[in-house]
């Protein structure tokens, strides 16, 4: 018998917006001026929250804190393409989503000064805490996904998480039972070259991330992830196919992380300035502004406006974030089951 | 009434429970066209369809974490793990997230899953089909452990697991699966999570045994009145109960057939200590497991406590 081939791999990178700020008109998904100065203002929105969440640490006034400076696009990009009714599993690096989705952003700010509180989701939004456990939430969205599916809810589930998280157990347990059920899932992977100190060639020897899906019979695209047009478009699609029962996607996309893991690491140890440049030279904001200016709908004044008002939403946020009164140490009780036990029934009292 | 297996109690009250709540979906690896390794789930499939009776891949952690995000949902997921022994890849999921989804999301999502899983030694299986490392579960508040006796506690502790807002791990000792029958009650009847039961009333000698152990424990020859507890629920404990009795006896000898180390009965002891010690007429005795790895079957009947064992802690807290 001879030999044949039984399957092979092919993957896809898709590139709408151009470094230049050109774009492929056949490609190029179909989105309002609106929906695209949105998308502008929910990215300078994310730049300045990063910004602020870095001073406010170096001030002691926020504990440890990972910044998404260069991820906006893949962030906003992806964010951008859900209904209100999908379900979000979010890793810890997702801050764009986080804002995108309308997540209260003092909320965000009191999660990473170490309150709880900043956790719980407003009833409006399905979004699970960020989980800070690299890549464990996968099997959550693929459980969510199930319970959709069985209750017959036209909903999509999507779950981001970092290159890191695709060496891990649980993405391998998640994308294959999102494979076998066939389920409305889309996975989006910000690969963003580090996991902390280890880059992405000593985190797999494939040579894509996308093309793992490929082993779990569903498809893997790679995107550039500071195109936030392509960022969208694949996500866009990828969610019409997984409300269309056509099953789960897996959307890889091409980023960075232009500043340190997190305010407590220094990745001056690890890379090269020269590395860090070439892609802060890839900066997806500025490279959506040439689009917006191209087309005639981006000027100083409009960014300076955006600035202004996302930095106005900041400071009130932080206003809030430090009025908020201290929690009560016997609410460290309240959530750990529905009813106390006997012990922490005695516990609580002595809190 | 029917006189009831406890692998049939298991299933009755999976059945019935199925046919009153639609949240509750089964899944876990066999548990469907097989009914399960150990037959605890057969005719569910057939009964209520592969959408609520789900064969899943291989796949522990997988299996726990779709339960959470089912759970979180809205569902009322019931996964199973084919042997304790095989929950360890699964501890992280349980850990990380079922036993904090509450608290790390104040109230907004909850973990309403249970977890089954046959435990304990004395079946004639391979490694790690005998596992009985309860106090690892025990150790994390916001999961609750259950483990039933017989079938009847079987029953009613699994339908109230079932219902219970929070994660629940149910243990199912495997030795006692087939080992008797009891009359169970048809129906919806349900023992509350977090009571002990007092197995036999005694004056002289408490006795804390759960699961298989407890068989063990009320076949024990003595001359003594015994009072001996089963505990039900490991956490929350009910500590009331076993404190009344341990006031009332001035007594106690706990066994388990986990190791001795870092054991819930190290818990049982030392709570005692703190609250009852001025009851005590003689130490807090312990007949467990030695600290040493499970041994295969050739070799665990000399791991497990025995009859004699028990025998001999009862005769010596006596002397006291």
């Amino acid at each position: 018998m001879p030999e044949e081939i039984c399957a092979t791999v092919e993957v896809r990178r898709l590139s709408v917006l151009a470094a230049d700020g050109s774009v492929d008109e056949a490609l190029m998904p179909p989105l309002a001026e609106g929906d695209i100065r949105r998308m502008y203002e929910l990215m300078v929105l994310t730049r300045t929250f990063d910004q602020r969440a870095v001073a406010l640490q170096r001030e002691g006034r926020l504990g440890t804190y990972p910044p998404s400076l260069g991820q906006e696009a893949a962030q906003v990009g992806s964010a951008f393409a859900l209904q209100p009714e999908d379900w979000l599993f979010p890793s810890f690096r997702e801050l764009g989503v986080q804002l995108t989705c309308g997540y209260p952003i003092q909320q965000i700010f009191q999660y990473w000064s170490g309150d709880e509180r900043g956790q719980q989701a407003p009833p409006s939004l399905n979004i699970f805490p960020v989980c800070v456990s690299v890549g464990t939430h996968i099997p959550h969205a693929v459980g969510a996904a199930l319970a959709a599916r069985y209750r017959r809810d036209p909903v999509a589930v999507a779950a981001w998480f970092g290159d890191g998280a695709t060496s891990k157990g649980d993405f391998h347990e998640g994308f294959n039972m999102a494979g076998v059920f066939r389920l409305p899932l889309v996975f989006i992977c910000q690969n963003n070259q580090w996991a902390i100190s280890v880059p992405l060639s000593s985190q797999t020897a494939a040579a894509t991330l996308a093309q793992k899906a490929l082993a779990y019979g569903f498809p893997g695209v790679q995107v550039d992830g500071n195109d936030v047009f392509a960022v969208y478009r694949a996500t866009h699609d990828a969610l019409l196919k997984a409300r269309s029962g056509d099953g789960p996607t897996f959307i890889e996309c091409l980023t960075y992380r232009v500043a340190d893991h997190t305010t407590s690491d220094d990745a001056g140890r690890y890379r090269s300035a020269e590395e860090v440049a070439v892609w802060s030279a890839r900066d997806p904001l500025q490279r959506l502004e040439k689009y917006m200016e191209r087309r005639g709908i981006w000027s100083e004044a409009y960014a300076r406006e955006a600035r202004q008002l996302a930095t106005s939403a900041i400071d009130a946020a932080v206003v809030a974030m430090e009025a908020v009164v201290a929690p009560d140490p016997a609410d460290m009780f309240t959530h750990t089951w529905a009813a106390p036990g006997q012990r922490q029934m005695r516990q609580r009292k002595g809190a | 009434m029917a006189q009831l297996t406890m692998v049939q109690a298991i299933n009755q009250a999976l059945a019935e429970e199925m046919a009153r709540d639609e949240r509750i979906v089964l899944l876990g690896e066999d548990v469907g066209r097989d009914g399960g390794v150990f037959r605890v789930t057969e005719g569910l499939q057939e009964r209520f369809g592969s959408e609520r009776v789900i064969d899943t891949p291989l796949s522990e952690s997988g299996i726990v974490g779709a339960a959470i995000g089912m759970a979180a949902y809205g569902l009322r997921p019931v996964a199973e793990i084919q042997f304790l022994g095989f929950i360890y890849a699964a501890l992280d999921q349980l850990y990380t997230h079922a036993a904090r989804l509450r608290t790390r999301s104040r109230g907004r999502y909850t973990c309403p899953l249970v977890v089954r899983t046959p435990y304990g030694g004395g079946i004639k299986a391979p490694e790690l089909h005998e596992e009985s490392s309860e106090a690892l579960l025990c150790h994390l508040p916001g999961i609750k452990v259950v483990v039933p006796s017989g079938p009847c506690s079987a029953k009613g502790l699994l339908l109230a697991a079932m219902r219970d807002p929070d994660p629940v791990i149910f243990l199912e000792p495997t030795r006692l699966y087939r080992m008797f029958r009891e009359e169970v009650p048809d129906g919806d009847v349900t023992i509350p999570l977090g009571r002990a039961r007092i197995a036999r009333p005694g004056q002289d000698v408490t006795l804390v045994a759960w699961g298989s152990m407890l068989e063990r424990v009320l076949k024990t020859d003595s001359p003594h009145s015994l009072e001996v507890i089963d505990p039900q629920t490991l956490t929350p404990f009910d500590w009331e109960t076993l404190l009344t009795s341990v006031k009332k006896t001035g007594r106690l000898v706990i066994v388990h057939e986990a190791v001795k180390t870092g054991g819930l009965g190290a818990e049982i002891a030392a709570t005692v200590a703190e609250e009852a010690i001025l009851h005590l007429r003689g130490p807090v005795l312990r007949v467990t497991a030695p600290d040493v790895v499970l041994p295969l079957p050739r070799l665990i009947d000399s791991y497990l406590p025995t009859g004699q064992q028990i025998r001999t802690a009862i005769d010596e807290i006596m002397r006291y």
